[in-house]
């Protein structure tokens, strides 16, 4: 009686559940199709100046961001509720499972992470529709469109081949578990980040293509494509600053980049997006550039899209893998075809009406903004070099080959470094036409700290890399050249304290982005080139024995069993000193969860902020002696820490009044454009 | 996601990078062997090197490595031991051949064509100098540089 209860129970319980995947797929269908009005619609009310038809788009942004939200959610739930007549569900979860990964596990697979990738399109579309009061109907009415005509490509994509609602008729007892790996804080965010970078990007592709339909390219359309451009420039950074942080501190021996095309797969997006940042700024200032900066929006988002299809169609794998199990890897190709080909046709065809304006003379801000434009552009293709040129000859059926580490060092490095010096060089030059000497010459300091920096150096690593130590003082240049900038702008030591600091005060937030961004980059530097003086230990330890790690000492005091969540772990207690004085206690651990029959190592860090103690926990041997491997790493949080202060300087730039919603500067808009309604 | 594929082959093999079993007891001997591992590719990682992949093909090489350098091998006969059983894609860095030419070189000339292509363009574009201020505009302009002042 009770067990025909409980059944009765559980069928109507499961039913509800049913009930709201059904209404996630349904939505997602329904997202299709109004994604399909919107990129249809407006763009014929914008060849035929019809507003109705062009105010369509930005409803249906909004409807298909909403559609979108309810589907995700609906997967969400299903996880949440681990509903295992979902197929994806099965596949990818526990009940086991801690609850944050049962959310994050919703992106921790192929459909889901696709289902997350439409999401965060819509996403920036429904932004573009409601944060766009002072577009021209018609630019708005086209953007939008092209944004709708890239969700329909991705919505298809998903509903024919990556469907994460598919379900079960048997649906068992409990589900396969998430990845040991991906249930980690780190990486659990690592993906929304990531994707909100990537598909920001397509906000300057669609503005690119609407300004080519248009035929139009000036300083206003600069100015509202680039707090978009900011905005998915500073997620992808975070994104790919999570990630490589993750893989520091999991892998268990401290890398934390591997030119890997998955990882080359974000960066080649984020370097020409950063490229577009500053090309786009000499459109806003001085109408040059534009077919240039045009091109750089198509090429951007374009290596969104193709790192879309490296990482999804299995091509990395094998090309052959690729081609036994097409359906996906074709579907997103001719997707790539499409949308690649079809923009730069138009680019073709309509970008050499586009006329610039501003002359400058080659040495000047305009011109060092081209030579980084050179630079980066170069260490992209480097990059996209680096990362294909395997696959291709694979496709040829040429040799197999890898395209490791040694290769982008002696490539793509040689290209960052006048990079770097530009950067340092370049905001002191004027618009129009620079002083170079001159600008040299007022480094003067950032000379004097960069060589003091370098002596110090030399001498404390007396025998120790001479590359790394070089790195560091350019570094060091690189951050003594950006506050010098800042000084001369507000006239430090030349205007007396009262009026620097009003100067300091009123000085435009993106110029404060910008100095941030590039200090940022110095410190960067200085923790990427400080990584070649780590220090490494490596033994077996007895409980209670230690070894010694450049001034430590650390000491095996105890390794014990404990219970986790869904995984039982053997944890270390590791004593780290110095002279005999403790210094830290560290607790590293190997993991091991059943359900997926795999261990885990979870490393322990301690970090001042100048250094890294990093410790992982290796294997027993059989007498219970424990592999204990330890390493110092003087600057290496800078990675990170500069990362991070790259992305604030972005979002610091993207305060600045001039882009800013604000009721003042939308009423000057208005205002501006009220005598001419002829749109 | 990212990575993930990387990891995932990882844990193949629950081992960390090198093992203290491993080590030769001659540290230069070691330490010419870490060197070498460096620029050897874990067949089954995504661009890890052996030195730093716990998978046990890297094991297996790591110890084969070390048995060439033991007997007697110089670091560029190891390396082509390494290579002749597993072939080039062993080497994180290609070896320069012609089929590696447009890999090797093609930075290079893109850096070229693009320096080559911004000069033409920079040069198409006359540059004017801008027109000397006349007599009245420069008065102004010393008015207005004492009003800063």
């Amino acid at each position: 009686m009770t067990a025909g209860a409980a059944c009765v129970f559980r069928a109507l319980r499961d039913e509800k559940n049913g009930m709201i995947v059904e209404l996630g797929h349904f939505c997602l269908i329904l997202a299709l199709f109004v994604a399909t009005i919107q990129s249809v619609v407006p763009l014929l009310g914008a060849a035929r100046r019809h507003l109705g038809w062009m105010a369509v788009g930005r409803s249906c942004a909004i409807a298909v961001f909403l559609l979108i939200a309810m589907s995700m959610a609906a997967l969400m739930y299903a996880y949440v509720t681990s509903d295992f007549s979902v197929i994806n569900v099965i596949e990818n979860s526990h009940t086991d499972k801690p609850l944050l990964y049962k959310f994050t596990g919703v992106w921790g697979n192929h459909e889901g992470s696709m289902l997350l990738w439409v999401f965060m399109l819509s996403l920036c579309a429904a932004a573009v529709a409601a944060f766009s009061n002072n577009l021209p109907p018609a630019l708005r009415a086209r953007v939008l469109a092209v944004q709708g005509m890239i969700g329909v490509g991705f919505l298809l994509f998903i509903l024919f081949t990556s469907n994460p609602f598919l379900r079960a008729t048997d649906p068992p007892a409990n589900g396969h578990g998430l990845n040991p790996v991906l249930q980690d804080p780190g990486l659990a965010f690592h993906p929304p980040f990531l994707y909100l970078g990537y598909v920001g990007f397509s906000v300057a592709f669609a503005f690119a293509v609407a300004a080519l339909i248009e035929g139009q390219v000036d300083a206003a359309w600069a100015r509202w494509v680039r707090p978009w451009t900011l905005a998915s420039w500073c997620a992808l950074t975070i994104g790919i600053a999570m990630g490589s942080w993750w893989a520091y501190y999991t892998l268990g021996w401290g890398g934390w980049w591997f030119w890997d095309p998955v990882e080359n797969a974000s960066f080649m997006p984020w370097l020409a997006g950063t490229a577009l940042i500053h090309s786009s700024i000499v459109v806003e200032k001085r109408e040059t550039l534009k077919t240039w900066t045009i091109l750089l929006a198509i090429v951007t988002f374009s290596l969104s899209l193709v790192g879309t299809f490296l990482v999804r169609s299995g091509v990395l794998t094998s090309v052959h893998a690729f081609a036994t199990d097409p359906a996906r890897g074709s579907f997103i190709l001719a997707l790539l075809l499409v949308a690649i080909g079809g923009s730069l046709a138009l680019y073709a065809i309509r970008a050499p009406k586009l006329q610039g304006g501003g002359l400058f003379a080659p040495v000047s801000r305009e011109g060092a903004l081209v030579l980084n434009n050179l630079l980066l552009s170069c260490g992209c293709a480097t990059v996209f070099l680096g990362t294909l040129y395997p696959l291709f000859l694979d496709a040829m059926n040429g040799p197999k080959l890898s395209v490791g580490f040694p290769f982008f060092n002696r490539t793509f490095v040689p290209l960052m470094v006048p990079m770097i010096v530009a950067v340092g060089i370049g905001p002191m030059l004027a618009w129009k036409r620079g002083d170079l000497l001159g600008a040299l010459q007022r480094l003067w300091v950032a000379y004097i700290v960069a060589a003091v920096a370098a002596l110090v150096l030399f001498y404390v690593t007396s025998g120790g890399p001479v590359l790394a130590v070089l790195g560091i003082a350019i570094a060091v240049w690189l951050a003594a050249a950006v506050v010098t900038e800042w000084a001369e702008r507000v006239g430090l030591f030349r205007l007396p304290f009262g009026a620097s600091l009003r100067r300091a005060v009123h000085l435009p937030r993106a110029a404060y982005g910008m100095s941030i961004a590039h200090f940022g980059l110095a410190v960067f530097v200085a923790g990427v080139s400080a990584s070649a003086f780590s220090q490494e230990a490596l033994e077996v330890l007895r409980v209670g024995s230690s070894m010694k790690l450049a001034a430590y000492d650390i000491r095996l005091d105890k390794v014990e069993r404990v219970p986790g969540a869904n995984f039982t772990a053997d944890r270390a207690t590791i004593q780290v000193s110095s002279d005999g004085a403790a210094i830290a206690t560290l607790y590293p651990e190997r993991r091991f969860f059943p359900l997926q029959q795999q261990t885990t190592g979870e490393t322990a860090i301690r970090t001042n902020f100048l250094a890294d103690l990093y410790v992982a926990l290796g294997e027993a041997d059989s007498a219970g002696n424990w592999t204990v491997r330890a390493y110092w790493k003087p600057l290496v949080p800078w990675i990170w820490i500069g990362a991070v202060i790259m992305a604030f300087g972005g979002l610091v730039s993207l305060s600045d009044r001039r882009w800013r919603v604000g009721a003042a500067v939308r009423s000057r808009r208005v205002a501006a454009a009220a005598p001419a309604p002829a749109e | 996601m990212r990575l993930v594929l990387l990891a995932v082959l990882l844990l193949a093999a629950p081992a960390l990078a090198v093992e203290p079993s491993e080590r030769l007891a001659d540290p230069a001997l070691e330490a010419r062997a870490r060197a070498i591992s460096g620029e050897l590719r874990c067949l089954v990682c995504q661009n890890e090197s052996i030195d730093e992949s716990g998978a046990s093909l890297a094991h297996d090489i790591r110890v084969f490595l070390r048995e060439r350098l033991r007997a007697g091998d110089s670091d560029a006969q190891a390396m082509g031991a390494v290579v002749s059983r597993y072939g080039d894609f062993v080497l994180l860095r290609p070896p320069v051949k012609p089929a590696t030419w447009l890999l090797w070189f093609g930075p290079v000339v893109l850096l070229g064509i693009g320096f080559v292509g911004t000069v033409l363009w920079l040069r198409r574009r006359p540059v004017v100098p801008p027109a000397p201020l006349s007599a009245a505009e420069h008065e102004a302009l010393v008015r207005l540089m004492k009003d800063e002042g």
